[in-house]
């Protein structure tokens, strides 16, 4: 009973999904009484071409910029992570509180003054003012949960090495960094869904230049620019969650501990 | 040496910038110091709180509209997320079930946004033909033409989006707690819901904290959600508008921009999320 109960909810929660396929594969007029009407069903493919046609190139630029932009604060943050885990000098705990805290201002507390610095840099409407922004943006997290990570590794190899004559940076780069990989892939998965599913920093910093637009805002200009088309939206909706859910479903084991690790464990 | 890159690439474009928007609050749009008339003009704006000739529909201004966000969202995802963690604890393959309700989670929140145009339409949505198929005609409407609905469409439709957090966090915490605790209980002949009331919740504590705090931030900053389904205006007469999107059509779609009232949005929203967090960070930082 329960087991019939639990199945029905997880369908039942999905429905919304199920809806936007069906816009997204038959023609409006057909589901006007509702999707699950089936006296006509004409499924078909076209609407994904025009959806394609109008936001392919932001789905490039969606991976130009997530790809840069989980990789660069990876790195950038798994070596301060690790300064912050290992050394001890004056201030540190203030240094990192104030880090942390940067993990909680909601981006409309930084975007008037990014939008100013990427004009004077002349980066605004480029993929690269996308990239820098998601990298620095993405450290506090970033930084925070590699931090805990490291310091609850064993510190008896890197001693070790660091008898043997290892340098700091050898240590990191030999050691260190190898014993991170897991907490690393959760931190890649988390990091870019986070940078793929931007919206704000997006409309932000590129609102109307093709060149530049990531998926997410060239989906929401498919609304003003035509006459509005429900298969079309839907159908470009679909693609672009296609990656995230995919990502999701394949490595749901590193997106699941991410979440709870730095939420709870953290 | 390790700290060189993260602290300059947060200094320039996270910290800087926080501090140099408190700066643009403090000046008029014309560049003359102005004090803190912009947050004086912020909370005395009718954008921002707007209860004339209460009760009425919405809109109520964004603050407001935050508080009835908080009211209803955050006891609605916390309690069905704990619920089905308890549920699902005895349903085989509850992992399908968990990962279906989590995808709201990973899906763009821009889409969920655009999800609610579908989910509410008048002609193909699932929501007014269901309250059509019920008799309650009142409902059977698009929802998101209208003030009195279209508030509190988005906010259920948040719900359905955000249970799965949640969910995953009450199903983790779940796991932490020893069978035998179950076990000695049911051979006391406790009752399911004292147990619950005195074992279970009581232990899960620090989930709930985490539940809370990162629901409020949620609920605070929601933005792609709203503006999916509405309008950089917030919907008609700006009946769904909130904080985050008032900040950004001051700022980026009015013209001409009216930057330091934008900024004074923004601290605004600053603080009400530093004051939700500040116990939590200190409980994460610990350890």
């Amino acid at each position: 009973m329960i087991h019939v109960f639990a199945w029905a909810l997880a369908v039942g929660w999905l429905f919304p999904f199920v809806g936007l396929t069906m816009a997204a594969f038959r023609p409006i007029p057909e589901i006007i009484g509702g999707w699950w009407n089936f006296d006509h069903f004409t499924p078909t493919l076209a609407k994904f071409g025009s959806a394609i046609n109008a936001i392919g190139t932001g789905i490039g630029n969606s991976f130009l910029i997530a790809i840069p932009g989980t990789l660069i604060p990876m790195f950038v943050a798994t070596l301060a992570g690790y300064g912050f885990a290992r050394f001890s000098f004056p201030m540190r705990d203030y240094l990192f509180l104030t880090v942390v805290m940067l993990m909680t201002i909601p981006q409309q507390m930084v975007a008037i003054p990014i939008f100013q610095i990427m004009l004077g840099l002349h980066l605004a409407n480029t993929v690269l003012s996308l990239v820098i922004l998601h990298s620095a943006w993405g450290l506090p997290w970033i930084v925070l949960f590699m931090r805990n990570f490291i310091s609850a590794l064993p510190k008896e190899v890197e001693e070790a090495a660091h008898v043997d004559g290892a340098s700091d940076l050898k240590v990191f780069f030999k050691i260190v960094l190898p014993m991170a990989l897991p907490a690393l892939g959760a931190v890649a998965v988390l990091q870019f869904m986070w940078v793929w599913n931007d919206f704000f920093f997006a409309v932000i910093l590129c609102p109307a230049d093709v060149s530049c637009m990531p998926a997410t805002v060239a989906l929401i200009r498919t609304i003003g620019r035509f006459e509005f088309d429900p298969g079309l939206l839907a159908a470009g909706s679909l693609l672009v969650m296609l990656v995230p859910v995919v990502l999701y479903a394949v490595l749901q084991r590193y997106y699941i501990r991410g979440m709870i690790g730095w939420t709870i464990k953290g | 040496m390790f700290f060189a890159p993260a602290m300059l690439l947060i200094l320039l474009f996270v910290a800087y910038p926080v501090f140099a928007t408190i700066g643009v609050s403090l000046f008029s749009s014309d560049g003359k110091f102005a004090g803190l008339a912009n947050y004086g003009e912020v909370l005395g704006s009718p954008d921002t709180v707007n209860l004339n000739g209460f009760p009425k529909p919405p809109p109520f201004g964004t603050l407001i509209h935050s508080a009835i966000w908080i009211g209803i969202h955050l006891p609605l995802s916390l309690f069905l997320g704990l619920w089905l963690a308890l549920v699902l604890r005895n349903v085989k393959g509850a992992s399908w079930v968990k990962t279906a309700i989590f995808i709201g989670m990973v899906t763009p929140l821009i889409i969920g946004g655009i999800l609610m145009l579908y989910i509410y339409d008048g002609s193909i949505g699932i929501v007014p033909k269901f309250f059509g198929a019920l008799g309650i005609q009142g409902l059977a409407v698009g929802w998101m033409q209208r003030p009195t609905t279209l508030l509190f469409g988005l906010i259920f439709g948040s719900v359905w989006l955000w249970t799965g957090f949640s969910l995953i966090v009450y199903s983790a915490g779940l796991t932490t707690i020893p069978k035998d605790y179950w076990e000695a209980a049911q051979v006391d002949g406790t009752s399911t819901f004292r147990m619950f009331t005195r074992v279970t919740f009581p232990l899960l504590k620090p989930m709930t904290i985490v539940v809370i705090t990162m629901t409020i931030l949620w609920e605070l900053k929601i933005f792609d959600l709203v503006i999916g389904a509405t309008s950089p205006q917030g919907g008609v007469g700006g009946a769904a508008d909130v904080l985050a999107l008032q900040m950004y059509r001051y700022a980026f779609v009015e013209i001409p921009a009216r930057r330091g009232v934008a900024a004074a949005v923004a601290t605004f929203l600053s603080i009400l999320t530093m004051v939700a967090t500040a116990s939590t960070i200190r409980y994460m930082v610990k350890r």
